[in-house]
């Protein structure tokens, strides 16, 4: 491929005190593209997206975005270039109906720099977004308080923060985590949808299947390295991660 | 003059470190910032005062009944105020504040201000320290904040409470899974904090005399080395005492004494600009803490 | 014997969440009172009260003042505990401009409102990139350093301070004008805080990473809720350097910074109503309680820890709840 990449991690590392929570992590990925990174539990998954985010500073490494380096700008800024992501522990403002929770991404100043095309009354707009996602207009959930929400529109109602901000690059960490296989299968096609308008999706996982049946290309991490890279399939095949990951989770069939 | 002025400095920064550890100690182990702390530290003043004046309690009794006397008081401040408060740290902040607020104005109210309230130095005697004339009180101070720190690092390190106390400070609910008593430690973190207000009252008291001035006095100067050094951290404590108390010192001895205020103010600022979580500071900036 | 108290919204309370709520003199009367009860209050109690009242009617709208822009700032998740930075650095500001260069006291306090604010941010800016009560101790701490520092270096006036300030123009547009004030901003910033803006600064409080996740600095954001209940301080301090004709060290005395949290925190904190509410409850009965002297500060002190422990919600919310909701036992099954 002759294309340059969208996102670019140039050795990555971060470390703790003296614990390495990544290290020399190096990957690409191509405008379009969803990537899935996968890991056992504490392999740096998640320090990995607060790095790209600048969540977290890096001790070494850089981050390229459209070739421009990234890693120096404080996150607020990395997130009005195009990057957003959500979050594992989900903390909505829970005496707000839901849809207020929408305003704060869509007073960011990103909405202005994009000369928004969801232009117009916020609150309409987050109302929009809302049922994007799959909260169902009819029986009004969006009005209800984010705190009285089950997880499964607490996960989506995160998604939609999201996508308010339109970002080019969009980063799920764990968002199937903590949901059912019938909230996991509708929020799936959601996915599937922002692939079609073309938005490039880092999704960590811990959900294999449901991530298998989305990824174009799977990386693996095991104690803050990057020990596999290449195709679902493939990567399935590679012994390295099936003693790091798959030899102690049945999921594989 | 230089050597003079460099012993002097040393014992102004014992007295900060007296001043501030019971404060941080509190912070640092339950996270409970104890604005009250100043007052405490009057209240054993007054309370040792009393019973010298008025009992026929030997002195050292009277030090170790009203030591104990905080010790409880800071246990029951726990219970039935901040325990309803846990978790909601501007809460907290605000009750402890006005509890203090309420001792000190309370004192002031009754009139114990004057120069007849002050307490007994240990003795009178003073010596020559390298050309210098220093009283035994002040070597008294600069000998006690050292065994201080050495005694609190051993407890904290080496006995299953000092190590519990760490354990909170580290992780609260890690802890509580290893049926540590988060609310116990808390409890008697602030005990301990109120207790050693009591001692350095003991210690820092002879060389002036008590008044609820002094209570404000000591928690802007127990705030004054926290913000320096760091919150919570105990390296932070000392290395910002020493660096205030050289700082008075010196300003006083070369530029003038109505200064030292000024550059304590500084030094505060200059602290937070470079760096606003003190020097030693666990409370991480924004990027750091996820 | 299984009971428990159930509470039920009015009917208009929850119509008046629609359009429809306008329907009768009855019901707009129960929309408006709220409203109207307190710009009437403000209007007409200085015409009743004697000279002596309308002084304390004086420092309740100083002192309301001071209590709003805490809670502004506590909302943003700054908890201040020396609103006296801002009150002394407006009256030092405005005297500063009325004793050395002659500025009439009707453009000194205005500017003194906005230089006292941004010197009070300048010295906090700092501090905006911690949370917790790291604020609050700076803020603590630096009001009452302040003071040794001008008593050590004796600069503007030293110990004495600065007298011989303009007044302002007669004792009714001293009156007014605090008044006007006090109300262009409890009504102003309630709409504010419940714009889109202030919704952010809420945001900012609860969950200051998701705010960031939107592309918003949340330091800008927090530099200007600091710069707006800095000034407001900061009017409240110059608005009184003229009324005693005088600035000096006492302005950085503690009373400005405890009555005002008392205030915010007894009123009810998170309602500028409530703050505003408060400083009508205590200051008059601080006033109420002179013969007992320096007892009113450990009054305060008290209610402040009575009310944060047994009533958190202050007594504007329970009024309000009383006022909305109907209450009433019913059997528990």
């Amino acid at each position: 491929m002759t294309e340059s990449p969208l996102l670019e991690a140039v050795e990555l590392s971060k470390s703790f005190g003296g614990v390495r929570a990544v290290h020399s992590v190096s990957f690409a990925i191509q405008s379009g593209e969803l990537m899935g990174v996968i890991g056992p539990n504490g392999s740096g998954k998640t320090t990995l997206v607060n790095l790209i985010t600048r969540f977290v500073k890096p001790t070494s490494g850089k981050v390229l975005f459209k070739g421009e380096t990234i890693s120096h700008l404080p996150p607020h800024r990395i997130v009005r270039m195009g990057i957003s992501r959500t979050f594992q522990m989900v903390k909505p403002f829970y005496q707000l109906p839901a849809y207020k929770n929408l305003i704060i991404p869509l007073y960011s100043p990103r909405m202005k720099m994009l000369a928004g095309r969801r232009y117009g009354d916020r609150n309409a707009v987050a109302l929009d977004l809302l049922e994007e996602v799959g909260f169902e207009r009819d029986a009004f959930v969006a009005y209800k308080p984010a705190g009285a929400l089950p997880q499964g529109y607490l996960k989506r109602l995160e998604l939609a923060k999201t996508i308010a901000l339109e970002p080019e690059l969009i980063i799920l960490d764990e968002l199937f985590s903590g949901l059912s296989l019938a909230e996991v299968a509708s929020i799936v096609p959601i996915i599937e949808k922002l692939r079609l308008e073309g938005k490039t999706i880092i999704m960590i996982e811990h959900r294999l299947r449901e991530l298998f049946r989305i990824a174009d290309r799977v990386i693996v991490m095991n104690y803050g390295e990057k020990i596999a890279d290449g195709k679902a399939a493939e990567v399935m095949e590679s012994d390295a991660v099936k003693n790091a990951y798959l030899g102690t989770e049945n999921v594989c069939k | 003059m230089l050597v003079g002025t460099i012993i002097y400095a040393l014992i102004n920064s014992a007295i900060l470190a007296l001043m501030a550890i019971g404060f941080n100690l509190t912070f640092g182990i339950s996270g409970v910032a104890n604005f009250a702390y100043g007052a405490f530290y009057v209240m054993a003043a007054y309370g040792m005062w009393l019973i010298r004046n008025h009992t026929a309690l030997p002195y050292p009794l009277a030090v170790a009944v009203m030591v104990a006397v905080n010790v409880v008081l800071g246990a029951l401040m726990y219970r039935f105020v901040l325990l309803r408060l846990r978790g909601q740290a501007l809460s907290e902040v605000i009750a402890t504040f006005g509890i203090g607020l309420a001792i000190l104005e309370l004192f002031r109210y009754y009139g114990f201000v004057g120069f007849e309230y002050t307490l007994p130095v240990f003795s009178d005697r003073s010596f020559v320290v390298v050309g210098t004339y220093v009283d035994a009180q002040r070597l008294f101070i600069l000998g006690f904040a050292v065994v201080l720190v050495a005694c609190l690092w051993s407890f904290t390190h080496f006995t299953s409470t000092g190590l519990a106390f760490r354990g909170i400070a580290q992780d609260e609910r890690t802890a509580l899974t290893f049926g540590i008593d988060a609310d116990r430690v808390a409890a008697l973190s602030v005990a301990f904090g109120a207790g050693l207000a009591a001692l350095a009252a003991t210690f820092i008291i002879p060389l002036g005399s008590i008044s609820p001035e002094e209570g404000y006095d000591v928690l802007i100067k127990a705030l004054a080395v926290c913000i320096i050094g760091g919150l919570g951290s105990s390296g932070g404590v000392i290395v910002a005492a020493v660096i205030i108390g050289f700082a008075e010192r010196f300003t006083d001895s070369y530029i003038g004494s109505h200064w030292t205020m000024l550059v304590s103010l500084l030094a505060i600022l200059a602290v937070l600009v470079v760096k606003p979580s003190g020097l030693f500071g666990k409370q991480k900036e924004l990027e750091e803490r996820i | 014997m299984n009971q428990r108290k159930e509470r039920i919204d009015r009917g208009i309370r929850v119509r008046s969440g629609d359009v429809f709520a306008l329907s009768s003199w009855r019901e707009m009367a129960y929309l408006a009172a709220p409203r109207i009860l307190p710009v009437a209050l403000c209007l007409l109690l200085p015409l009743v009260l004697s000279p002596y009242w309308q002084k304390v009617l004086l420092s309740v709208a100083v002192f309301a003042l001071l209590a709003i822009s805490w809670d502004i700032l506590a909302r943003t998740g700054m908890v201040s505990l020396g609103q006296a930075l801002f009150f002394g650095m407006g009256a030092y500001c405005s005297g500063i401009f009325n004793h050395y260069w002659g500025i009439p006291p009707l453009f000194a306090i205005p500017l003194a409102a906005v230089a006292g604010g941004l010197l009070s941010t300048l010295m906090l800016l700092p501090v905006l990139r911690l949370r917790g009560i790291y604020f609050s101790m700076v803020t603590l701490v630096i009001p009452l350093m302040l003071v040794r520092v001008i008593e050590a270096t004796k600069i503007f006036g030293g110990t004495e301070g600065l007298s011989g300030m303009d007044p302002l123009p007669s004792r009714w547009v001293e009156m007014y004008a605090v008044l006007a004030v006090l109300l262009a901003a409890l009504f102003g910033f309630r709409r504010v805080m419940d714009s889109d803006y202030g919704l952010v600064l809420r945001g900012i409080a609860d969950n200051d990473r998701s705010v960031i996740n939107a592309g918003i600095n949340i330091y800008w954001f927090k530099a200007q809720s600091l710069f707006i209940c800095a000034s407001i301080g900061a009017f409240a301090g110059a608005f009184m350097t003229h009324v005693y004709m005088f600035v000096g060290m006492p302005v950085f005395a503690l009373d400005y910074s405890i009555l005002p949290i008392a205030a915010a925190v007894v009123g009810g904190p998170g309602t500028l109503a409530g703050a505003t509410f408060g400083a009508f409850l205590l200051v008059p009965l601080s006033e109420a309680l002179r013969g007992i002297g320096g007892l009113r500060i450990v009054l305060y002190g008290v209610f402040l820890v009575v009310f944060i422990v047994a009533l958190p919600e202050g007594i504007f919310h329970y009024i309000q709840r009383k006022y909305h909701q109907v209450e009433r036992w019913v059997e528990v099954e």
